[in-house]
């Protein structure tokens, strides 16, 4: 969203360096994402762009040889501050992994279960309609109204995928962090995901880390390129895809390397 | 090169065959070997499901009872039973000498005079009357009646003389001996005269030593498995604990015998021969070989799951106790339950915490003294009479029973859970 024509950033990121052990996966990462838009993060495999997406909520603290330095502001807050409390801010700022991983539970039980924890209901009612708007923003609701009560797991790659996505809305963050998406999909699942995507951005922030360029190209409006845990380059997606500074973003847009 | 090719391929297959082959001999082995098992239990035990009883005409003489007219309940309590059931067995052979009287009343359990008693008891009217009542007859008399008795032996080696042996056939062909189910097994407590002996009394004792078991190891091993998996520190601290729980699982169970009998018996000075003293020992046992399948179960639980909980900004305790530990339970309940069939089937820690004590009473608690089935089967088997040798099988089929029946219901438990998760 631009106000006035002025950028709004949501997230800042400030010389983050991150450790596994003795070695170092990302370099001085200073990043600044718009708010509301979409920003793909795109690179070779081992670039660091999911490592960098993890830490945006912390997902790292989970790797006990990992360790994180520098200032991430999500709303001029510093989350890798002592006091910034996890619980919260994950709540603030959902995720999507590569591989869809619902809960082995109902469908409805999948996306109830952040507003339950996060007590966001005070009613079965409310709890309904949470579950319907979320499913429904997530382009689910019509495939799945009629077995709420069925295991997630029974359903397609795809829609296992748009469950999750509706899983993560379901607690209305103000982020939603992607982590490839799509690469275990099917194109026409591919197509679907991409077009929620442009869908969401309304309401939420959304950073995508993906392999595919033209899935870059198609659904951000920003994109930064990792390279050997370096950000090489970022900047609007037209400017990177059609004019790049730097000669390793041209080879690896091109496909010349990666 | 095609040739070649062709050679190798047939090569494989060959050598696919001939694996299959191993399995299959070596499938059949197992069941061969477990086929002969049982068959040898159920040949030997089946046998001790059935008791032998002697008919014999009872009169219920007042005066031998030393009964006044119109006696009351406690009169018949009291009232001296010996003599008429002495004089029953004596007047199966009206021209027996003393001695043989004395052989004729070794041809019934001692409790005959009981049996007789509480005929009585049942129906007073019988007072001056004559009845036939069902006694139960010796331990050898009931081999001898279930053909499991060497008749052709000298008679200074056997415990049955040709005298008994003759009046014995004499009841037999008069059809005066009877063989019925041995419902006693099953209520009695034991005894040293092997056709009063029953299982109760230790069958009570292994379900109060496997429940005593099952409280505390279950949640001390599910509680510790739990930590080291999700929330301890991978350090060398937590690395060493992993290496010291493996060699518990791995320390003979006669150690942890030992140690019930140092510690629970010694210093915590804990009533002896107790299920209660058996079932922490077992569970000692037990604790290490339930951890490691719980860590293993919770290992096996997917971590996108943990990182999808995780995401949702839930805490790590909602995490392990929402998801993770709920999915874990179907092979933790299986790790449980093979730890408790272990503990069920030791005798080694048993002996040494003195379940192995002459118990002839049945425990109301886990307070009270009692034997448990494997350390039976081995009193048992160590006893010389031929009574008891069908009952040492007859009771180890009651424990593959036993284990076979918690073995189903963890099966059930563990189809449930499944279901509700998937």
């Amino acid at each position: 969203m631009r106000k006035n024509g002025v950028k709004m950033i949501k997230i800042k990121a400030k010389d983050v360096d991150v450790f596994y052990g003795k070695k170092q996966a990302l370099f001085n990462i200073s990043l600044d994402i718009e708010e509301n838009q979409v920003t793909a993060l795109i690179g070779p495999s081992g670039c660091g762009k999911s490592t960098f997406l993890r830490c945006l909520n912390r997902m790292n603290d989970v790797i006990d040889i990992c360790s994180v330095k520098g200032e991430i502001l999500i709303n001029d807050f510093n989350i890798n501050d002592k006091s910034c409390d996890v619980v919260r801010l994950r709540e603030k700022i959902g995720m999507v992994f590569q591989k869809p991983n619902p809960f082995p539970k109902t469908l409805y039980e999948n996306v109830s279960y952040g507003p339950t924890i996060h007590g966001m209901a005070q009613s079965k009612q409310e709890m309904d309609e949470i579950v319907e708007t979320s499913l429904k923003k997530a382009a689910l609701w019509e495939e799945v109204k009629d077995r709420l009560h069925e295991p997630g797991t029974g359903l397609s790659g795809g829609q296992q995928q748009r469950l999750c996505i509706a899983r993560a809305i379901s607690v209305r963050p103000e982020v939603i962090l992607m982590d490839e998406p799509c690469s275990a999909l099917d194109p026409i699942a591919t197509a679907q995901i991409e077009e929620l995507i442009d869908e969401l951005k309304k309401e939420h922030t959304i950073i995508i880390v993906t392999h595919s360029m033209a899935q870059a190209a198609r659904v951000s409006q920003n994109t930064g390129f990792f390279h050997l845990g370096q950000l090489i380059e970022h900047g609007s997606t037209d400017k990177i895809f059609k004019n790049p500074d730097n000669k390793k973003t041209q080879d690896y847009i091109t496909g010349r390397f990666g | 090169m095609n040739k070649n090719k062709e050679q190798l391929l047939n090569k494989r297959y060959k050598a696919e065959q001939r694996f299959r082959l191993y399995g299959l001999s070596a499938i059949f082995m197992a069941l061969l070997f477990l086929t002969i098992f049982i068959f040898k239990i159920f040949s030997t035990g089946y046998s001790a499901f059935q008791k032998t009883w002697l008919i014999v005409p009872v009169t219920f003489d007042a005066e031998l009872m030393m009964l006044d007219q119109n006696p009351s309940k406690e009169d018949l309590q009291d009232a001296d039973y010996y003599d008429i059931a002495l004089k029953s067995m004596a007047d199966l052979d009206p021209n027996a000498n003393e001695d043989q009287e004395n052989e004729l009343k070794r041809m019934v359990s001692y409790f005959f005079e009981k049996e007789i008693k509480n005929e009585l008891l049942n129906d007073p009217n019988l007072i001056g009357k004559t009845k036939e009542v069902y006694l139960t007859a010796s331990d050898d008399l009931d081999q001898v009646f279930k053909g499991n008795y060497p008749r052709d032996l000298p008679e200074d080696q056997r415990r049955v003389n040709d005298y008994q042996l003759k009046i014995f056939d004499q009841l037999v062909a008069n059809g005066k001996v009877e063989s019925k189910f041995n419902i006693s097994f099953f209520t009695n407590a034991d005894s040293r005269e092997a056709e009063l002996a029953g299982i109760a009394s230790s069958f009570m004792g292994s379900i109060f030593s496997i429940l005593v078991c099952l409280m505390i190891a279950f949640p001390v091993a599910v509680l510790a498995a739990i930590y080291l998996e999700e929330f301890a520190p991978k350090n060398r601290f937590t690395d060493f604990i992993e290496v010291n729980i493996n060699n518990l699982a791995a320390v003979p169970s006669i150690v942890f015998g030992l140690l019930g009998l140092g510690v629970l018996l010694a210093i915590f000075q804990l009533p002896r021969s107790t299920p209660l003293v058996g079932g922490i020992t077992l569970s000692l046992m037990t604790l290490p070989t339930i951890i490691i399948a719980a860590r293993a179960s919770l290992k096996a639980v997917p971590p996108s799951i943990r990182e999808a909980a995780l995401a949702m900004g839930a805490s790590r305790m909602q995490t392990t106790m929402h998801h993770t530990v709920p999915l874990s339970m179907p092979g933790t309940l299986s790790g449980t339950i093979i730890g408790l069939a272990q503990a069920l089937g030791e005798t080694a820690p048993l002996i040494l915490i003195g379940m192995v004590a002459f118990v002839n009473t049945i425990p109301g608690s886990p307070m009270d003294p009692a034997a448990s089935l494997p350390v039976q089967i081995y009193i048992w088997a160590e006893s010389a009479e031929r009574g008891f040798v069908e009952k040492v099988s007859a009771c180890i089929m009651v424990l593959l029973g036993f284990l076979i029946i918690m073995n189903l219901f963890a099966q059930i438990i563990r189809h449930k859970f499944e279901k509700k998760w998937s």
